[in-house]
């Protein structure tokens, strides 16, 4: 067996050490009624076999790559560097553990560390941890945070309306057994009514139908009723549009999967998440931070960690544990490649593509684009139902968006489109001629 | 190992440089309104060959499954075979969606839905969820799954969750965040779970008890029906914390003993790699009483088709999707590989090696509980001259391999947690066994080597004390 490399001759070697007859005595602890029962499982395959089966499993999903794609919606498509993956893949990264022992680990530590400081500057905070398992378990961790930080006094978060239906499931799912209200505000977060019962506002920058909403007061006026301000926001946008911590967040969470990441039907994402200085202590996740060896010679290690399960156990901030450390990593490779020019290039064609993808879909008779700004998503008012056009163009090479009637029923009527640097002009021009003619 | 200093990725930036060029603007350009512009961003400019680099002379930094034995105790530091990534790169699965309709991802789907087939299989469960995305993540749900068991059968009293003194520290951070508090349960003479203790805890307060079996010792508990019985008497359900599968893959169905619902963590047991942290799948399987509750949606299928369906009493959604799918393309190659005898196969060796290992080293390193051990087992690292479990990890740095899990569990003084796996050589181990007994020698011949250790690597050991007193968690220009 390729992977299990002793032979019979070993074993046999080996059980006459330890004193046993056989393999089967080994397992003497095993109530003997319930030892080795039969699986059910298919016969094992070769590796060519097992490839070749799975390999005709994949081919039959449709994907972004063979299609005008414009479905985004908290998974997006966009451009993956080859030095991403090929980096990534090392099986130096790959196949190392948590860094536990730093001595051995300073490869990861540093990428960690790197990490930290890119993200913290995109989101303009000054701490971030080493990931989180998506987007949406990010947000919900933050949450708690302010909730802890609230204490009992502070029941109540106030949740955007527009923010994406999966991650109020998340945060709802996260706060299940605590007496917590959740409420939703419509319109802008400085307007969202923090009081003296409110743990949190969160903000969606963008939100879930693409707009980017104005922050600007929103820090301010929760902070006023003393409660903080959480953002949830798309790290993209962030390389061209201002930071939620320059806006007064003291938390910033994102989904991280455009930095570097396939779609890969939904994961592995990466949870970001940054806070201010105040609340580095309390937050969960891994930590990196800096450190000298006896020479003084610049080394990394996990840090904080009395914050963390495997010490303070049912007292500590959160469970987590293992987190999303590879997808991380291409987040580093992939911001480091980029660097600063090509991180707003990326964010700038986003913003100018989807842009003109709305102005052609507003001269489509019949169709509307919702007002206010937006980045690279936005709603599209159509005239017939909007998962009926789906339906049809799906099967013609074009992904048009997401029908909002799948997390709204009676939304019937709107397409929320997604454009990116992967968009060509050509697509974005089929796309609207495909639209009109899936509307008569 | 790559011993030279590296800097920053920041320290190498220079103006100008670029990675990636990225295609010209085939779109009129709009002005984004001044209001929302930042104005400046921090990050470093490279060139495409300085990254690449820089990130392979980090990896050359790293102790990996890929470069040295590895044999960290509780993570199953097993290799991780080549195809389950060759597997997981197809562009079938890459360019997938999400929020596509189910007709444009039946691949996805499928395999997801045989995965879950082949994992129900294995456990013996009714159903499975391969949302959670971790270990904790899966204990999380299955906490919850507990929790609202009780109270749709109208019982609100149910606040206590048992949980042994050997278990992981996820168990009871894990209760807290469902609401729930931690009763300790010790460990009796043998390593088990005190039974007089157990019963003693177990009134109509009690949700349930958290176990991991084999336990973090290595042990298998013994007593794990009766346990079981005893928990369900008092109207309790029995999590099982399958940290430690890989002892028991084709061996016992969890659920014939009793376990109600439990996770697996496909990163240990079926060989995806951890990533240097991650990302895991903490798959969450249940039995009849709680199929209903599990976290979703999960695949069904209906005739030839398949889709994505909501438990009927779901506790909801754990995160964002369907999970870390990737990781499931990956476990899924490697069970498909294995079939039953393979994984049956494994649990064997891992077995035989952890007991040959335990064998050769007990005189050298005295293990608490002297029995026969399961896939790993806890030695103590406990010398005069002030020599301690600590210093002889670092040491076996020096000889070239990875440091065991150390400290833990904490009912063990200066533990080692070893656990080879079962993809490691007989040749490999007694070089491992050989460095040991140097080191247990050097330990008393020459101390000061242990102490100072490691020699060789990028940097000795880290002033963790003043890094965490005044941390630096960014660079700084």
């Amino acid at each position: 067996m390729p992977f299990i490399p002793n032979t019979d001759a070993d074993r046999e070697a080996m059980l006459a050490a330890v004193g046993a007859r056989s393999v089967e005595e080994l397992f003497s602890d095993i109530p003997a009624d319930k030892r080795f029962p039969k699986l059910g499982l298919p016969e094992g395959l070769s590796e060519l076999e097992a490839l070749r089966e799975i390999e005709a499993m994949a081919s039959r999903n449709e994907v972004a790559s063979k299609s005008a794609w414009f479905l985004g919606a908290g998974a997006y498509n966009h451009f993956i560097p080859a030095a991403v993956p090929a980096l990534a893949s090392r099986g130096e990264f790959l196949s190392a553990y948590t860094p536990y022992q730093p001595e051995v680990s300073q490869g990861t530590l540093q990428a960690i560390f790197e990490y930290q400081s890119m993200a913290a500057e995109l989101f303009g905070v000054d701490t971030v941890n080493a990931s989180h398992y998506d987007g949406a378990t990010a947000l919900a961790e933050a949450v708690i945070m302010a909730l802890n930080h609230g204490g009992s006094g502070r029941p109540r978060i106030m949740l955007p309306a527009a923010l994406h239906p999966e991650y109020k499931d998340v945060v709802r799912t996260y706060l299940a057994a605590f007496p917590v209200e959740v409420e939703e505000y419509a319109g802008e977060p400085a307007a969202a009514g923090a009081d003296a019962r409110t743990a949190c506002v969160v903000a969606a920058y963008p939100d879930f139908e693409g707009r980017v909403r104005d922050l600007s007061g929103a820090a301010e006026a929760a902070h006023a009723a003393g409660a903080l301000f959480i953002v949830s926001a798309d790290p993209i946008m962030l390389g061209l549009l201002k930071s939620p911590g320059s806006m007064g967040a003291d938390i910033v969470t994102a989904e991280g999967q455009s930095l570097g990441n396939a779609m890969n039907y939904g994961g592995p994402f990466l949870g970001m998440m940054g806070a201010t200085q105040k609340f580095v202590r309390k937050m969960p996740g891994r930590i990196v931070g800096q450190a000298a060896d006896h020479d003084g010679r610049r080394g990394f290690v996990l840090t904080l960690s009395a914050r963390e399960q495997h010490i303070r156990r049912e007292k500590a901030v959160s469970n987590i544990c293992s987190n999303q450390g590879l997808a991380m990593l291409q987040a580093t490779v992939y911001l480091e490649a980029l660097g600063k020019g090509g991180l707003r290039a990326v964010a700038e064609l986003c913003w100018n593509k989807a842009h003109y993808a709305a102005g052609l879909i507003a001269e489509i008779p019949g169709f509307a684009v919702a007002d206010g700004e937006y980045f690279k998503e936005f709603v599209v008012k159509t005239p017939v139902p909007a998962a009926s056009i789906v339906e049809k163009l799906e099967r013609r090479g074009v992904m048009p968006g997401l029908a909002l009637s799948r997390y709204y029923p009676d939304r019937t009527h709107e397409l929320l489109v997604c454009v990116t640097e992967m968009n060509t002009r050509e697509q974005i021009e089929l796309l609207a001629r495909s639209l009109e003619e899936a509307s008569v | 190992m790559n011993l030279k200093p590296e800097p920053l990725a920041f320290e190498l930036s220079s103006p100008g440089r670029v990675g990636v060029a990225l295609p010209k603007r085939d779109v009129p350009a709009v002005p984004v309104p001044e209001a929302l512009l930042r104005d400046e961003l921090k990050l470093p400019e490279l060139d495409e060959l300085t990254v690449v680099r820089h990130f392979t002379r980090l990896s050359q930094k790293n102790y990996s499954i890929d470069t040295e034995f590895y044999p960290l105790g509780s993570c199953t530091m097993k290799y991780n075979p080549k195809a389950n990534e060759a597997a997981a790169a197809l562009p079938g699965w890459k360019g997938s969606h999400p929020l596509a309709s189910d007709r444009c991802n039946q691949g996805s789907i499928e395999l997801i839905w045989k995965l879950q087939e082949s994992l129900k299989a294995i456990g013996g469960f009714e159903a499975v969820s391969l949302q959670p995305a971790a270990g904790a993540h899966g204990e999380l749900a299955g906490v919850f799954m507990i929790r609202a068991y009780h109270l749709s059968r109208g019982d609100s009293r149910r606040v206590k969750m048992l949980i042994p003194d050997s278990a992981h520290g996820t168990n009871p951070a894990s209760c807290t965040m469902a609401g729930l508090t931690t009763v300790t349960i010790p460990s009796d003479a043998d390593g088990g779970v005190d039974m007089a203790a157990l019963k003693a805890a177990c009134d109509d307060t009690v949700a349930g008890i958290m176990i991991t079996n084999p336990s973090t010792l290595g042990l298998f508990e013994r007593n794990i029906e009766a346990i079981a019985r005893i928990v369900h008497e008092a109207g309790g359900l029995v999590y099982g914390d399958g940290a430690n599968m890989n002892a028991l893959t084709g061996v016992l169905r969890p659920a014939d003993v009793g376990i109600d619902v439990m996770h697996f963590n496909l990163h240990k047991t079926f060989s995806t790699p951890h990533g240097g942290g991650g990302p895991g799948v903490g798959m969450v399987g249940a039995g009849k009483a709680l199929a209903a509750f599990l976290p979703g949606p999960i695949a069904g299928r209906k005739g030839e088709a398949y889709a994505m369906e909501v438990p009927e009493r779901t506790i909801g959604r754990m995160k964002a999707f369907y999970g870390n799918f990737g990781v499931l393309v990956r476990a899924y190659t490697y069970i498909r590989m294995l079939g039953a005898e393979g994984l049956r196969r494994v649990a064997e060796s891992a077995v035989l090696n952890a007991n040959y290992l335990k064998a050769r080293l007990e005189k050298a390193y005295p293990v608490k509980y002297p029995r026969r051990c399961m896939h790993e087992f806890v030695a103590m690292g406990n010398f005069a001259d002030g020599v301690h479990t600590l210093d002889i990890a670092k040491r076996m740095i020096d000889y070239g391999f990875h440091p065991p899990t150390i400290y833990f569990p904490l009912i063990v003084p200066e533990a080692l947690m070893i656990e080879p796996t079962e993809t490691e050589s007989k040749e490999t181990l007694d070089g491992f066994v050989e460095a040991m007994l140097k080191i247990a020698e050097e330990a008393r011949t020459s101390p000061e080597l242990l102490r100072e250790a490691p020699h060789a690597t990028p940097v000795g050991r880290l002033d963790e004390v003043a890094a965490a007193r005044c941390p630096v968690l960014c660079y700084r220009g």
